[in-house]
């Protein structure tokens, strides 16, 4: 049970219009408060915990009035804060962050988390006119533990927003609690289809990708590029397996043909053997997805075993992002289709990586993008409600249709709210992703068995 | 497919049985022979890694590097065996899995101060960055054939100084029988922190050496604890010959198992290991 009638009642109610009504709903509470009918009518476990406080003596009629409708029922429910007191005072909106920031995905949370920040700092630190409070929880991208963190920022922190996860299946499991009645939850990385698929709800949103919007462009590259031979190479686990199925869709369907398709087991780096098959079935190209130290390990034992002179490598886009510089030499002339690119020639992304350079002092990527329109998208949702979170409605209604103007491009956002957005070909040329050409315009994903819009 | 796709693929299987053995080395003394569970295990390899990856950096050498690196290693071992180890040998194992999952932790965000979280690589040194032609469009580096001699080497000498040196005789005697061992006037104390720094070296070594086919990342460490464990378990607790067997067979079972069972593959290293555990519990080479 995440519903939380209480909060959003009392959240929509502070709101300024509202807050002569607060001042006399609150003090007639304060009179009434030995009458346990009214409270009963409230049906809240909260309430009734704040009635229990108020029973304490030496809370004057006055204090009440100071402290403000909400906070008159709620004065010493600590893990309350009311969004705005009666008389002057802004209440902060806190925001929840589960990311990564220790294991082999600690180097994506850290910038995701770096990029939000920066985002709303550069919009005065303020989410609607309110201070924000961050609070950060690690979520080790460990799945295990994703049920009891996200449970801990929905119930204990009680948080306005969830920003999170990287990790797929911590995501399937913060979604699973979050969905429908949880705080309204964008999510900067995790791409697996299902979350804005089968997942979907109206307080879910992505600013990242789904696993989808890489793979099924790469198909068409290929074939444009020539190679109608192809072995297909990925980590066996969701997100490896869902590019795979969206690359093939659009491969076969050209009228490539797939000369064999190897899953490896995730997250094993030993690739050797897969690679004298590789050599042995000689293919035109190989089409594979591979991340972080695994995207590492396999271009430079790609490139290392020779392959890489006569068989094309080619990826989504995660191949080869963030990871150049550790690949070096191996990584020249792999070719990758992705939503961003470093060097992408758009204002707004020469703006982004120079902020983004000059708050943390490491180079901006994919992931820092990624979690910078997250700050974005809420930036503009609590706009549109003038900081109040009660105003739930009107705030997803705004953020459905926001158009974000990342640097990636301006994008927007599908009705399953995941963003609808061009693909890029990239080659990797000293070191840096370079755009060949955008290989679709305004990918939206299918959001299959998406029941919302 | 030919016979020379076999060929390789055995080579394949050989070469990653012998780093397995190098994961696993260090494992083999303070596990198998101290009786010590060290969950840290993956830690130290970690350490090694990032040492590597340090001082390769600053000294622009992968073998001054891994000179450089060695005795701190071995320094940082001994440091933990007299700080922490120490005082849990008479302790139950459950102990020691705590204290050792807790090094884990306390490394890990070490290594995410000093290092950062990036994926770093470390250059093979010129003389052994090239490669040998196999077949028409496959290669073999000549670092890993490198690893592949390190490896039989280092086998040898595990061998020789646990097997014939009088320093292996009171280890194997100071595993078997503490008391008996402490009652001959033998410091029993001092012998098993230089087992345990060993070991540790050991570790850290395999991540130094396997640090530029690997790349150096975040949780590098994670990834071989297991199997290091496997390979022990497989090949008999305290037995080096039984790990040196044990790693090639299961790196050999790996290979063969993506190449013939690629549905299965994750699993074929554990049924292996059920396999072997079935027939005789006490692994390979171990004593009853």
């Amino acid at each position: 049970m995440f519903e939380r009638p209480g909060r959003f009642h009392t959240g929509r109610a502070t709101g300024a219009e509202d807050q002569e009504w607060q001042g006399v709903s609150g003090t007639t509470r304060h009179t009434h408060n030995r009458h346990k009918s009214i409270f009963c009518a409230d049906d809240n476990h909260r309430e009734e915990k704040q009635m229990s406080d108020q029973k304490k003596p030496g809370i004057s009629r006055r204090d009440i009035i100071k402290g403000g409708a909400a906070a008159a029922g709620m004065v010493t429910a600590s893990s309350f804060i009311p969004t705005r007191f009666a008389i002057g005072g802004t209440a902060k909106v806190k925001v929840g962050i589960l990311l990564p920031y220790t294991g082999t995905y600690a180097k994506l949370g850290t910038n995701i988390k770096d990029a939000l920040q920066l985002r709303i700092n550069e919009a005065g630190g303020k989410l609607g006119g309110r201070e924000v409070e961050y609070v950060n929880i690690d979520s080790e991208a460990a799945p295990p533990k994703a049920p009891e963190l996200t449970n801990k920022l929905i119930k204990k922190e009680q948080v306005d927003f969830l920003v999170g996860p990287v990790h797929s299946v911590v995501g399937m499991a913060m979604v699973k609690l979050a969905r429908n009645n949880g705080p309204i939850t964008v999510i900067p990385n995790a791409g697996a289809n299902g979350l804005t698929g089968k997942l979907c709800a109206p307080n879910i949103f992505r600013t990242s990708f789904s696993s989808y919007q890489p793979g099924f462009p790469a198909g068409q590259a290929m074939l444009e590029d020539g190679h109608k031979n192809v072995v297909v190479m990925y980590w066996n686990y969701g997100f490896g397996k869902e590019t795979a199925a969206a690359f093939k869709a659009s491969f076969l369907a050209g009228g490539g043909n797939i000369v064999k398709e190897i899953p490896t087991p995730f997250p094993k780096v030993e690739f050797q053997a897969y690679l004298t098959e590789v050599a042995a079935l000689k293919p035109d190209a190989v089409f594979t997805f591979y991340a972080g130290g695994g995207a590492v390990k396999f271009v430079k034992d790609y490139a290392a075993a020779g392959l890489n002179k006569s068989i094309p490598l080619y990826g989504a886009g995660f191949l080869t992002e963030g990871v150049t510089g550790a690949q070096g030499e191996a990584a020249e002339g792999v070719r990758t289709t992705l939503h961003y690119a470093d060097t992408l020639d758009l204002p707004a992304n020469h703006r982004f990586r120079e902020a983004f350079l000059k708050a943390t002092g490491n180079q901006a990527d994919v992931y820092a993008v990624q979690g910078y329109d997250a700050g974005d998208l809420l930036i503009q949702g609590m706009a549109a409600v003038d900081g109040d979170v009660g105003a739930r409605a009107e705030m997803i209604k705004a953020m459905e249709s926001a158009t974000i103007d990342s640097p990636r491009g301006k994008f927007t956002f599908s009705k399953a709210h995941n963003p609808i957005q061009d693909i890029y070909l990239r080659e990797v040329v000293n070191g840096q992703n370079q755009v060949i050409r955008t290989v679709q315009k305004a990918v939206e994903d299918p959001a299959e068995g998406c029941k919302i819009g | 497919m030919e016979s020379s796709f076999y060929f390789i693929q055995l080579l394949n299987g050989i070469q990653y049985g012998f780093l397995l053995f190098l994961m696993a080395s260090g494992l083999t003394l303070i596990f198998g022979i101290m009786g010590i569970i060290n969950l840290a295990h993956g830690a130290f390899y970690m350490i090694g890694a990032y040492l590597c990856y340090w001082l390769t950096g600053i000294t622009g050498n992968l073998f001054t590097g891994i000179l450089l690196a060695i005795p701190l290693s071995i320094l940082f071992g001994y440091a933990v065996e007299r700080l922490a180890i120490s005082y849990l040998y008479q302790r139950d194992h459950l102990y020691q899995v705590l204290l050792t999952y807790a090094l884990i932790l306390i490394a890990n965000e070490l290594q995410s101060i000093l290092w950062g979280n990036d994926v770093h690589s470390v250059p093979i040194p010129e003389l052994l960055s090239g490669s040998v032609q196999l077949t028409e469009n496959q290669a073999y580096p000549v670092y890993r054939l490198f690893i592949s001699a390190t490896c039989i080497s280092l086998a040898v000498v595990m061998y020789w100084v646990i097997q014939k040196t009088r320093l292996g005789m009171t280890i194997r005697a100071g595993a078997s029988n503490r008391e008996m061992v402490q009652a001959l006037g033998i410091n029993i104390n001092w012998l098993f922190a230089v087992v345990f720094s060993m070991g540790a070296a050991l570790a850290a070594f395999a991540g130094m050496l396997a640090a530029p086919v690997n790349t150096v990342y975040p949780g590098i460490g994670d990834n071989i604890l297991i199997i290091s464990f496997v390979v022990v378990v497989i090949g008999g607790i305290g037995s080096i010959k039984g790990a040196f067997i044990g790693a090639l067979l299961i790196g050999l079972a790996d290979t063969f198992g993506k190449v013939l069972l690629p549905e299965m593959a994750s699993m074929v290293v554990y049924t292996l290991m059920a396999a072997v555990l079935f027939w005789r519990p006490q692994g390979l080479f171990g004593k009853v």
